[in-house]
């Protein structure tokens, strides 16, 4: 038994930390809003030159293939620093559906230029408000036509994994006549959001059939670690900022209402974290294991990464209001975390599920 | 990270399955019933003898004083392991092995050592707490309890209160105050008490459970010999760190506590009348899916610093986060489990002895919700010491004690 991350783990997280700390400053992400971006493609392509986007990808396919826990620590420090790259659409979920559900040909395809970062992918199963139930979007006859909304970081993919009606994932170049992206208005401002209108495009089915709930339930574990990375960030702003400010003559930051308050949210973070740790563990080496630890990890991560987000800039005051504080930043993204990859009721039916057939089992 | 065992740790949980499966049986307490106290006490020193034979008992405690030597993943797996046997192992055990040894190993004579160590590892001794007093709970440097030296003894007089099983202890751990005239913290001096001691009365405590597992320990003119003292006169504040950080360390909770509980929930009919099961209930099993999702991040943040002691490094203040988190759950989730049943929660079947239980860790909750560091008290250490906010005002930090309001 040991429960720690391994020596190089953690040299691999503060490589990751050390180049988000210089490259992707508030600053930085302030001016990138301004500019309305659409992502950070500078950071993607150092991102992608230190081999980080292909931690996770086999390397046959063009990837370093490391372990879950591995791309883990990466997606922590890409929590903390709030980084405005297409992680989670391109890797997590684009890459890892082809990984378990494409031919060898799709993999072949596809995966080494995602794995390089050379090109985007994104995922689209929504198809408007709700949960998302079976898709209406039709495939018939190597031709797929619907409309998918909203897709993140669409605007910049090449390559769309698609939701189509029965519950199969099409591959679909986004390079071709018929794909219209629309650019919508994104809550989260440092990721784009589109609407995706296929008129009768050419898309490929992936063969690998009932491969959602475990993609969701890996990128509910790497989301618990970008999820833990940011609340961590909020917590440590949070402290920082209410041991400045001073009020009635002391430090916000002695009074008992604000110390616990932080202190609260000091355990949901370190729990977040080691359902994270152990979830990570669970999905590389442990896979029976891996539907209950994913859930768990993204309830925990759920509940530090909203408080973070909420009551560092209720502490804050006024000034956590503005755009001149960091507080939004996670404020916006946290909501981004909380609402993809399915509602708090999927992973608490899916908890209890697999508590009670574990049971069963053993 | 690795979950599994290392061929070592798979070797030793081999070796201690097969210890246990033999001797532990003999000794276990069927479920559901009800001892004795003494009984209770008895069973527990004859198997705390059985363990120290076995060569198990103080694993992680030098073998020089009469332990085992081991490691501290070696205590946890035998630790999970003894758990599967329904042992007795109350605080009459729990407090000599968490505590006792551990302060007297660090800050007591030769002789103590020689005299309660090994004797405590075997079971011969039982020990209590005599720390909190009506008016020094989560204050406790605030005691009033007095020693006075008359010659090679200390005269006793004072109430301690909450001493877990004093009415069944051989020897009590004691914090009195030696010299009122320097700031509270300074003017403690700590003891080993005979609890046969001319003096003692003990008294049970009515509690709200209807059981009485704590007492008031009334100390009126005890006589201490000078040998039993433990540390220097006017140290005693760093002996009860020492204990109070050994029990920090010890609490929490391993067990499943939320599993049994989605179970009772899916074997209570719902409210719609279709057949339907109360684990339907969208607020219930989003609730208990939150509180298991909890209780297992605990199990593996304990792992997180049972890594972090075999390495030698202190986990401080976050040891405190398990026990937080641990007392408010069991008061949450026992709460929902009520209310699931209805009325019937109130005054369930004789034989729904779920319910009773239940009931009783509702009622249990509160208590741990103030014992080994009231949750206020853990939020400030873990503010003060785990995120490096201030300290409270202390009033009361130089003035001599004597000069104190109150």
């Amino acid at each position: 038994m040991n429960f720690d991350l391994s020596d190089e783990q953690k040299m691999l997280a503060e490589q990751a930390r050390g180049l988000l700390t210089q490259r992707s400053s508030y600053d930085h992400l302030r001016k990138l809003i301004g500019a309305t971006a659409e992502w950070d493609e500078a950071l993607w392509r150092e991102l992608a030159e230190l081999g980080f986007l292909g931690v996770n990808i086999p390397e046959q396919f063009g990837g370093l293939g490391m372990t879950e826990l591995d791309m883990g620590v990466i997606m922590e420090e890409l929590g903390r620093a709030n980084a405005a790259v297409p992680v989670m659409s391109s890797i997590i979920l684009c890459a890892d559906a082809i990984c378990m559900a494409g031919s060898e040909a799709q993999k072949a395809t596809w995966l080494p230029k995602l794995a390089s970062g050379e090109i985007i992918g994104c995922f689209a199963n929504s198809e408007g408000p709700g949960a998302v139930a079976d898709s209406v979007t039709d495939f018939t006859d190597g031709k797929l036509t619907g409309t998918k909304t909203p897709v993140l970081d669409a605007g910049i993919a090449t390559v769309a994994v698609v939701l189509v009606k029965g519950g199969k994932l099409a591959i679909v170049d986004l390079n071709q006549d018929g794909v219209k992206k629309v650019k919508l208005d994104s809550f989260d401002q440092l990721r784009a959001a589109y609407r995706l209108d296929f008129d009768n495009v050419q898309a490929e089915i992936m063969p690998g059939t009932n491969i959602l709930p475990m993609l969701m339930d890996r990128a509910a574990v790497q989301a618990a670690f970008e999820a833990t990375g940011a609340a961590e960030a909020c917590l440590y702003m949070a402290r920082d900022y209410v041991m400045e400010r001073q009020i009635f003559g002391r430090a916000l930051a002695s009074y008992q209402a604000i110390k616990h308050k932080l202190a609260d949210l000091a355990v949901k973070v370190e729990f977040s974290r080691s359902n994270a740790y152990y979830a990570g563990w669970a999905a590389g080496e442990s896979s029976e294991d891996l539907p209950a630890a994913a859930a768990a990890a993204r309830l925990t991560s759920l509940g530090a990464y909203e408080m973070g987000a909420r009551e560092n800039l209720q502490v804050h005051g006024g000034i956590g209001y503005t755009q001149e504080a960091n507080c939004h930043f996670y404020y916006r993204r946290e909501r981004m975390n909380a609402v993809m990859l399915g509602t708090r009721s999927y992973w608490s039916s899916r908890l209890i599920e697999n508590q009670l057939s574990a049971k069963v089992k053993g | 990270m690795d979950f599994n065992d290392t061929l070592e740790e798979a070797a030793f949980r081999t070796e201690i399955r097969s210890w246990l499966a033999a001797n532990a049986p003999a000794h276990a307490v069927p479920q559901g019933a009800t001892l004795d106290d003494s009984e209770e006490v008895e069973r527990g020193r004859a198997w705390q003898r059985a363990v120290y034979d076995g060569g198990y008992a103080g694993i992680t405690f030098p073998k020089k004083l009469g332990g085992r030597g081991g490691t501290v993943i070696e205590a946890v797996v035998y630790a999970e392991e003894e758990s599967k046997y329904n042992l007795p192992k109350g605080p009459y055990i729990g407090i000599g092995l968490g505590m006792a040894i551990n302060v007297i190993a660090k800050h007591g004579t030769d002789e103590q050592r020689a005299k309660f160590i090994e004797p405590t590892l075997k079971g011969e001794l039982t020990w209590c707490q005599l720390f909190s007093e009506p008016s020094a709970g989560s204050d406790l440097a605030n005691l009033r309890t007095k020693a006075v030296q008359e010659g090679d003894e200390w005269v006793v007089n004072g109430q301690k209160v909450w001493s877990s099983w004093a009415h069944r202890s051989d020897w009590g751990l004691l914090v009195a105050r030696t010299d009122a005239s320097v700031p509270k913290h300074k003017g403690l001096t700590f003891y080993v008490v005979d609890m046969k001691s001319p003096g003692v009365d003990i008294r049970p405590i009515a509690q709200i459970s209807g059981a009485s597992d704590f007492n008031e320990t009334f100390l009126t003119d005890v006589r201490i010999p000078d040998e039993n003292r433990v540390g220097e006169a006017g140290d005693g504040w760093s002996c009860c760190m020492t204990v109070l950080m050994s029990e920090r360390l010890g609490s929490g909770s391993h067990k499943a506590a939320v599993g049994p509980l989605i179970d009772y929930a899916r074997n209570t009919p719902g409210s719609d009348g279709t057949g339907s099961s109360m684990l339907d209930d969208g607020r219930l099993r989003s609730e208990l899916a939150d509180a298991l999702a909890e209780e297992q991040a605990s199990r593996w943040f304990e792992a997180r610093l049972r890594t972090m002691v075999s390495r030698g490094e202190n986990p401080g203040a976050l040891a405190g986060m398990v026990k937080l988190a641990f007392a408010s759950r069991l008061q949450q989730t026992n709460g929902l489990a009520m209310e699931m049943r209805g009325l019937d929660a109130i005054a369930p079947s004789a034989d729904d002895s779920d319910m009773h239980e239940i009931q009783g860790e509702y009622i249990w909750s509160t208590a741990m919700r103030i014992a080994g560091g009231a949750d206020e008290v853990l939020k400030n250490q873990i503010a003060e010491r785990v995120l490096g906010m201030p300290g409270e005002v202390r009033m009361d930090k130089n003035i001599p004690f004597d000069q104190l309001k109150g």
